[in-house]
C-alpha cells in the first residue's frame, strides 16, 4: 500500500535545503564559530537522509548519482593529502598555511589549508553515514 | 676455521651431500659412502695422541663475538678419548650397518644422514669450550638420536621411545642451559677453560649449588641416570647399530663427560660428591638388578648400559675427593678418576660387541628373546667367541679389560671408607656394600645373555629363521671391538700412557704439574681387598644364576610394583595433558560473558590493589567548582536513566532511555561550555538510536524472549567493583595541581599561529590534525566493514548455489 506523502515530499523540498545550507554554514563558520568538518558532514548526510525518508532510496541514489565510498576515499585523499603540502614546503607532515587575500566580493578573506583538511573530514563523514544508511536501508 | 673446526662439521656436510650423492651410485649401499667419513676422521684424531699428551690443541673460530659466542675448539686428553670413541666406533658401526641394513628394504639415505649428523653433534659436544656451543650441540645429539630412534617410524614403539628420549633429554638440556648461563652470569664467561681457571673464586656465589645441579640434571638424563633412565629401554626400539654407537658407547657418555669436565669447578663442594655418588650407585644398582628379570637381549644390554653408566659415575664422584688434598701422587681419589676413564673406554668396546652381537643374533634366527634362543654356540661359534669375551668382560672376569677396571673400582670404593669427607665414616661404607651387590648382579645378567643365547639346547622350532653364521662383514666390527676387549685387557699400559693419562690430566688440571704422575695398570697386584671382592662376586654369582628360577620370579613381579619409573612417566604425560584440557575446557568456557567477568574482575583487583598498596586513595577537593542545580537536576536525570536501562523489562525502553541519557549529556556539553562537543553528541545519539531501532526490529522472533535481570549476581559484584575502581580513581586523580595545564599555549596561539578563533575546531585540524586523520580512517573502515558485511554474504549464496 503506497500513501501519498505529498506534504512531507514538499516539505522535504524547503527544509533538505535549509538543511544544507545549514550544513555549509556550520561548515565554514568552524574555524571561527562551534561547527567544523564533523558536525557539517552529518549535517549534510542528515539532509541528505531526509530526502531518504520521503523518497526512497532509488530516486535519492539517481538525485546523487555518486558512491558513497568513493566519497569516502576522496575525503581520506583531501586530509592526507593537505598533510603533504607541509612536506612540499619544507615543513612537517600536517603543518598548515594560510594567507590573508582581498577578494572582490567578499574582501579580506583568509585562505587556509586547514580548510581543506576539514572538507576531507566532512566528505569521509557524509560518505560514511551514507554508506551506512544505504547499505543497511538496502538489506532486506 | 681451523682443520679441527672442518672434523668436527665434516659429517655434517657429508650428510647433506650423501642424499644427492645416492642418485648416481645407486647400485652401491649408501653406507660405503659415509663410511670414509668416520675412518678419515679416526686417523686424523690418532695423529694428535703424541701432540695432547704435552698440551691441548686449540683453535677459535668467531661466531658472535659481542656476547662472547666462539665456536672454540679444545682438544685435550678427555676430548680426544671420546673423539677416539666416536669416531672409532662409529667407523665400525657404520662398516656394521651396511652388511645388517638391507639395501633395498631401508630409507639408507635416511639413516645415514642422521647419523653423520648425530657424529658432528657428538664431535661438538666433545670439542667445545664453549658452554653455548656445546649447548648447541647437545641438543643435536638429543635430536638426531630422536630421528634415529623413530627410524621405522610406522612401528608404535619407535615413536613412543623416540618421543619420550627426546622429552626427558631435551628437559635435561634446558635445564644445563640454565646452568651454563648461570655459570656465565657468574664468571661473566662462556668459555670453559676461563670458568674452570676461576673455580675458586665462585665457590661461594649463590648460583653455585643451583648452577651444579641444573648442569647434573643435564647430565643425569643423557647418561640415564636413576631416576631419568627410563628413555634408555625404549631407546631399544632404534636399529640395532644405532644402540650400540648412541646408547651404549657414545651419546650416553655425553652426561659422563660433562661430569668429568666440570670436576674441577664444582668437587670443590661436597654436594657434588654426595650427588654425584649416590645417584651413580643408585643406578648401578637399579640397573643389574633390573637387567636380571628381562628377556629380550637387548632389554637386558639397555639395563646393563644403565647400570655400567652408574658404575663410571660412581667412579667420577669419588673421584672428585681427590680435589680436597693437596698432595696428588699418593692419593688413592686419582685412580677413580683412572678407573672412571678406563671403564669408559672399555666400557665403548665390550658393550658395542655386544650389541653388535645381539643384532646379528636377531638378524640370523629372527628373534632376540632368551626364552626361544639356545645352543646357538655350535651354528654361530664366531659370534658365540665375541658374545664370550664381551660378557665375561662385562662380568669383570680376568684376563679381560672389565676385570681391570672393575678391580680398580672396588679399591676405590674400599678407600672410601678411609675418607674423612663430608661425614662419610658414617654412611660410607654404603657405597662399596651396594657396589658389590650391584657386581654380583652383573655378573648374573651376563652370565644370562651369554649361556642361555649360546649354551643349552638348540629350539629350532621356536625361531623364526633358520640360523646360520652371519657373514664376515657382520662379523668384522664386533670382532675388532672383541680385540681391544681382550688386548686392553692384557696391556692395559698399552692405552694407559697415550690416552687415560692426558685424559686424567684434563679432568683434574693440577695434576699436570704433578710430573711424576704415571698410570701403570698392573695386573696382579697382590691379595688385596678388590681381589677377594671379585672372588665373592663369581662365587655369589654363580649360586644367584644356579638358582634364578627362585628368585627372577620375585623381583620381576615384587620389586617392580614398588618403584614403577617407568609407569610414573607415563601417567605423568597421561595427567599432563588431560590436566591441561580440563583446565583449558573449564577455563575457556568459549561463553563472552565469562571472558568479561575474567577481565573485569582483574581490572578490579588491579585497581584496588594498587591504590590500597601504594597508598594513593587522596581526595582534594579544594579545586572542585561550585556545583549549580542545573548540575543537579541533570545528574539526577542521568542516574534514573541508568536505574532505568537496568531494571527495564523490554528493550525498547532502555534504547529510548539510552536516548534520553544521550540527550542529557549533551545538556551537559552545553552548560560546561562545549558548543562542539554538544552539537556532535545530539547528532550522533540520534544516528546510534535510530541504529539501536534498526537492530532491535531484526531481533529474530524465537529469542526475542524478554528476561528480567538478576538483583544479585556475580555481575552485579563485578558491575558495583568496577564502578567503585573507576569512581575512586577518578576522585584520586582530581588533584591537577602537580603541574599545569597546557591549554593556556593553545588560548594564545589559536589565532596567531592557526588564524582561527574555534579553539576546539583548530586542535581538531591545525595543532594535532593528525589524531583527526586516523579517526577519519576509522570511520570509513568501519563504513567499508558495515558495507562488507552487508552486501558480501558468500556463504548464503553458496547454499543457495548448492540448492539449486
Amino acid at each position: 500500500m503506497k500513501t501519498n506523502d505529498v506534504l512531507l515530499r514538499n516539505v522535504t523540498k524547503v527544509v533538505a535545503f535549509i538543511i544544507f545550507l545549514f550544513s555549509l554554514h556550520l561548515f565554514f563558520a568552524g574555524h571561527y564559530n562551534p561547527g567544523g568538518g564533523f558536525v557539517a558532514g552529518l549535517t549534510s548526510a542528515g539532509a541528505i537522509t531526509l530526502t531518504l525518508l520521503a523518497y526512497d532510496i532509488k530516486t535519492v541514489k539517481g538525485m546523487l548519482n555518486i558512491n558513497t565510498l568513493v566519497i569516502t576515499g576522496v575525503g581520506l585523499l583531501f586530509a592526507v593529502g593537505t598533510g603533504f603540502i607541509g612536506i612540499f614546503l619544507g615543513k612537517p607532515f600536517l603543518m598548515h598555511v594560510y594567507t590573508y587575500v582581498h577578494l572582490p566580493v567578499l574582501g579580506k578573506v583568509s585562505l587556509h589549508t586547514a580548510t581543506l583538511f576539514d572538507l576531507g573530514v566532512y566528505l569521509v563523514v557524509v560518505g560514511v553515514t551514507l554508506t551506512i544508511i544505504q547499505s543497511i536501508g538496502e538489506s532486506d | 676455521m681451523s682443520l679441527l673446526h672442518v672434523a668436527i662439521l665434516l659429517p655434517f656436510i657429508a650428510a647433506l651431500l650423501i642424499p644427492l650423492f645416492y642418485r648416481w651410485t645407486k647400485k652401491l649401499h649408501t653406507g660405503w659412502l659415509a663410511l670414509p667419513i668416520p675412518v678419515i676422521l679416526f686417523i686424523y684424531f690418532l695423529t694428535f695422541i703424541p701432540k695432547t699428551a704435552q698440551k691441548a690443541t686449540t683453535a677459535t673460530l668467531e661466531w658472535i663475538p659481542r656476547y662472547g659466542i666462539n665456536f672454540t675448539v679444545v682438544l685435550d686428553g678427555l676430548s680426544l678419548l671420546f673423539a677416539l670413541l666416536i669416531t672409532g666406533i662409529g667407523s665400525l658401526v657404520v662398516f656394521y650397518s651396511i652388511f645388517y641394513l638391507g639395501k633395498n628394504k631401508e630409507r639408507l639415505n635416511n639413516f645415514y644422514a642422521f647419523l653423520l649428523i648425530f657424529m658432528t653433534a657428538m664431535l661438538g659436544v666433545v670439542l667445545s669450550d664453549n658452554l653455548i656451543v656445546l649447548y648447541l650441540f647437545w641438543e643435536l645429539t638429543s635430536i638426531s638420536s630422536f630421528l634415529l630412534i623413530g627410524y621405522w617410524y610406522h612401528r608404535e614403539r619407535s615413536r613412543y621411545g623416540a618421543r619420550k628420549s627426546m622429552m626427558i633429554t631435551v628437559f635435561g638440556g634446558l635445564m644445563m642451559l640454565g646452568g651454563f648461563l648461570m655459570l656465565h652470569i657468574m664468571t661473566d664467561s662462556f668459555s670453559i677453560r676461563e670458568i674452570l681457571s676461576n673455580a675458586p673464586s665462585i665457590s661461594d656465589n649463590i648460583f653455585f649449588i643451583p648452577a651444579m645441579i641444573l648442569i647434573l640434571l643435564g647430565a643425569f638424563t643423557k647418561s640415564a641416570q636413576v631416576p631419568f633412565h627410563i628413555w634408555l629401554p625404549d631407546a631399544m626400539e632404534a636399529p640395532t647399530p644405532v644402540s650400540a654407537y648412541l646408547h651404549s658407547a657414545t651419546m650416553v657418555k655425553a652426561g659422563l663427560y660433562i661430569v668429568a669436565r666440570f670436576t674441577p669447578l664444582f668437587a670443590i663442594s661436597g654436594v657434588w660428591f654426595s650427588v654425584i655418588s649416590i645417584v651413580g650407585i643408585t643406578t648401578m644398582l637399579w640397573g643389574s638388578v633390573n637387567a636380571t628379570k628381562k628377556t629380550d637381549l637387548k632389554a637386558i644390554l639397555a639395563y646393563s648400559t644403565i647400570s655400567q653408566l652408574g658404575m663410571i659415575m660412581t667412579l667420577l664422584g669419588i673421584g672428585s675427593a681427590s680435589l680436597h688434598f693437596d698432595s696428588m701422587n699418593d692419593n688413592i681419589y686419582v685412580m677413580a678418576i683412572v678407573a672412571a676413564m678406563f671403564h669408559l673406554f672399555n666400557h665403548a668396546t665390550f658393550k658395542g660387541s655386544l650389541f653388535m652381537v645381539a643384532g646379528i643374533v636377531d638378524h640370523e634366527t629372527g628373534t632376540r628373546d632368551i626364552r626361544r634362543l639356545g645352543g646357538l654356540m655350535r651354528i654361530m661359534p664366531i659370534t658365540a667367541t665375541i658374545a664370550f669375551i664381551g660378557t665375561f668382560a662385562m662380568a669383570g672376569i680376568p684376563p679381560f679389560n672389565g676385570f681391570l677396571s672393575k678391580e680398580m673400582f672396588f679399591e676405590s670404593l674400599t678407600e672410601i671408607i678411609h675418607l674423612n669427607l663430608f661425614n662419610l665414616e658414617s654412611w660410607g661404607i654404603i657405597l662399596p656394600v651396594v657396589a658389590w651387590i650391584a657386581s654380583v648382579f652383573t655378573f648374573v645378567y651376563s652370565m644370562m645373555i651369554f649361556f642361555r643365547t649360546f649354551a643349552g639346547k638348540t629350539k629350532p622350532y621356536l625361531l623364526p629363521k633358520k640360523p646360520h653364521e652371519a657373514s664376515l662383514g657382520l662379523l668384522a666390527p664386533p670382532v675388532i671391538l672383541a680385540a681391544f676387549v681382550v688386548g686392553v685387557g692384557l696391556f692395559p699400559n698399552f692405552i694407559a700412557a697415550p690416552i687415560l693419562e692426558p685424559a686424567v690430566k684434563a679432568i683434574l688440571p693440577t695434576l699436570s704439574h704433578a710430573s711424576s704422575f704415571h698410570i701403570h695398570i698392573s695386573f696382579w697386584h697382590g691379595f688385596t681387598p678388590a681381589l677377594f671382592m671379585t672372588i665373592g662376586v663369581i662365587v655369589f654369582g654363580i649360586l644367584l644364576y644356579k638358582t634364578r628360577r627362585s628368585w627372577i620370579p620375585f623381583i620381576s613381579s615384587k620389586v617392580p610394583k614398588a618403584f614403577r619409573i617407568g609407569k610414573t612417566y607415563d601417567n605423568g604425560m597421561f595427567y599432563l595433558e588431560q590436566g591441561s584440557y580440563r583446565l583449558t575446557m573449564y577455563v575457556m568456557t568459549g561463553w563472552l560473558r565469562t571472558y568479561l567477568n575474567y577481565m573485569l574482575f582483574a581490572f578490579i583487583a588491579l585497581i584496588l590493589g594498587t591504590l590500597f598498596i601504594t597508598d594513593s586513595l587522596n581526595f582534594d577537593f579544594a579545586n572542585l567548582t561550585q556545583i549549580t542545580l542545573v548540575d543537579g537536576v541533570l545528574a539526577a536525570v542521568v542516574f534514573v536513566t541508568l536505574i532505568g536501562i537496568m531494571f527495564s523489562r523490554s528493550r525498547i525502553t532502555s534504547i529510548i532511555l539510552l536516548g534520553a541519557m544521550g540527550y542529557t549529556i549533551s545538556i551537559f556539553f552545553v552548560i560546561a561550555s562545549a558548543p562542539d562537543l554538544a552539537l556532535t553528541q545530539l547528532v550522533i545519539e540520534t544516528i546510534s538510536v535510530v541504529l539501536y531501532l534498526l537492530v532491535f526490529y531484526h531481533l529474530p522472533q524465537f529469542s526475542n524472549i524478554e528476561e528480567k535481570p538478576k538483583l544479585f549476581s556475580t555481575k552485579t559484584f563485578l558491575s558495583i567493583g568496577v564502578g567503585v575502581a573507576v569512581t575512586l580513581i577518578a576522585l584520586s586523580a582530581y588533584d591537577t595541581t602537580f603541574y599545569d595545564s597546557i591549554s593556556k599555549y593553545y588560548i594564545d596561539n589559536v589565532y596567531k599561529e592557526a588564524a582561527g578563533k574555534n579553539i576546539v575546531n583548530v586542535i581538531l585540524v591545525d595543532f594535532r590534525g593528525f589524531d583527526t586523520l586516523f579517526e577519519t580512517a576509522v570511520l570509513a573502515i568501519a563504513s567499508i566493514g558495515i558495507f562488507g558485511m552487508i552486501k558480501l554474504r558468500l556463504t548464503k549464496r553458496r547454499k543457495k548455489n548448492e540448492n539449486e
